[in-house]
């Protein structure tokens, strides 16, 4: 069954929203979901940039007050 | 019955809460209210940062190894007998021996490995310098290097975020003080959008790597390696081919703590200011076994074990909370084989490093012997 799970990457320097996405969809398995929450806005357009590349789905964005929440679903 | 503290792991952190407990509640440990047992895995205790060293022949391997029961507080308990099983509901930790270990206060400090088994290819074909036989056999391989390919490969996570960095300047500094950096080609990956997850980091380091001609790619997160070809392919479709390959392997958490459903991939969900374990008022977390969005390193494990000290010395004393992590990281960066710089920051405070100098270097070779002050929660 499908999981979803949150990142709170807020405030993380190193290693980041995108690194933290990275190692969480390793762990993942196809159908989870990951939100990962970032006060980076680099985050809004680099997550979707990479996702597409590797073949995962993008679910959305969502803005909050100082912080995004990017959904990501394992593809494969 | 004394309150009973249990650490579960004998590296850095475990070992600074280890002697820091020691010492601020020696009234305590001497009335016998107060008992800290250590449950680790080894008899020896490694300064890990300076296998990055042994490659290059800047540090010989017993420089590293310490007897950990001299590094520890003689007044801790210290067995080595890893631990099998952690029930926090029953509040015991089982051990591979048999032995059962209760306590008040659970500390986990079971750190984190590389798994270069997880990429098809990569154990047969990959260098790595993260533990000591990796570290043997690059230097072997650097040895006997003549020219050719090089590939510098980073994947996600791992810890000591400088350290794929650090190699890459050190290599161009002893490839080019043995007459081979023209016949090299060295090519640097990584798994995001710039050189390093440190934004001022990556920004520094990119023109550094145009001007001594280091290649490289981003957003290339491995996906396998062929040994016959000597190829390794990325996740995101391309292909680079080696002659030498290092590697920067993917890590996990210990295996125990999936084996007790602490956490996936062997990473506990830790409350990021109080350190504790997500649902647990008397189980705390430090060290690379925190699943906080923080760099995995040593820095990182000692400014979390100096807070853990302080907090469990005053709920045991006073009742009361200390004081919470800041998320306070602190990072040497060698920037070759001569130079250095470093780069500090918490939660709040973004990281600003400073221009490489040859007095930081120093500073960086002076602190692979005041590890060991650290370690004894002196430093």
């Amino acid at each position: 069954m499908a999981e979803r799970q949150t990142i709170d990457a807020r405030g993380s320097f190193c290693p980041g929203p995108l690194m933290e996405l990275i190692a969480a969809l390793k762990l993942a398995q196809i159908g989870d979901e990951i939100e990962v929450l970032s006060s980076d806005k680099g985050s809004v357009t680099d997550v979707p940039a990479w996702v597409a590349k590797v073949g995962h789905a993008y679910v959305g964005t969502t803005e909050h007050d100082g912080y995004w929440a990017v959904v990501v679903r394992k593809a494969k | 019955m004394p309150k009973s503290v249990l650490i579960v792991g004998g590296g850095l952190s475990g070992t600074i809460v280890a002697n820091g407990l020691c010492r601020q509640l020696a009234e305590e440990m001497r009335t016998g209210a107060v008992a800290v047992t250590m449950i680790g895995t080894s008899e020896t205790h490694m300064y890990q940062p300076g296998l990055l060293y042994i490659p290059f022949g800047r540090m010989r391997e017993q420089e590293l190894f310490r007897d950990q029961r001299r590094v520890l507080d003689r007044r801790v308990n210290f067995f080595v007998d890893p631990a099998a099983t952690i029930d926090v509901e029953t509040k015991q930790v089982t051990t591979e021996s048999g032995r059962v270990f209760t306590y008040d206060y659970l500390v986990l400090a079971t750190g984190s490995r590389i798994m270069p088994q997880t990429i098809p290819g990569m154990t047969e074909a990959g260098h790595w310098f993260y533990d000591l036989e990796g570290a043997r056999k690059l230097r072997d391989a650097l040895n006997a290097f003549q020219g050719g390919r090089i590939v510098v490969n980073v994947n996600a996570p791992h810890k000591c975020p400088v350290a794929p960095l650090e190699v890459t300047f050190m290599l161009y500094d002893f490839l080019k003080a043995r007459g081979l950096w023209d016949k090299t080609e060295l090519t640097y990956t990584y798994p995001i959008g710039r050189l390093h997850a440190l934004e001022p980091v990556a920004h520094w380091a990119q023109p550094e790597f145009d001007r001594i001609g280091v290649k490289y790619e981003t957003f290339f997160n491995t996906e396998s390696v062929d040994p016959a070809t000597k190829v390794i392919k990325s996740m995101e479709g391309s292909e680079i081919a080696f002659d030498l390959l290092i590697t920067i392997p993917p890590h996990a958490g210990a295996p125990v703590i999936e084996a007790s459903n602490l956490g996936k991939g062997g990473w506990v969900p830790t409350n990021s200011r109080t350190l504790r374990r997500e649902g647990s008022d008397n189980v705390f977390v430090v060290g690379d076994t925190t699943n906080i969005p923080i760099s995995k390193a040593g820095s990182t494990a000692h400014f979390e074990a100096d807070v853990l000290i302080d907090n469990l010395v005053s709920l045991i004393q006073e009742g009361r909370w200390a004081r919470d992590y800041d998320g306070k990281v602190f990072c040497f960066v060698e920037t070759g084989l001569g130079a250095g710089t470093y780069v500090w920051f918490n939660y709040t405070t973004p990281p600003n490093p400073g221009p490489p100098s040859q007095m930081i270097h120093w500073f960086k070779l002076a602190y692979n012997r005041l590890y060991w002050l650290s370690a004894r929660g002196l430093l």
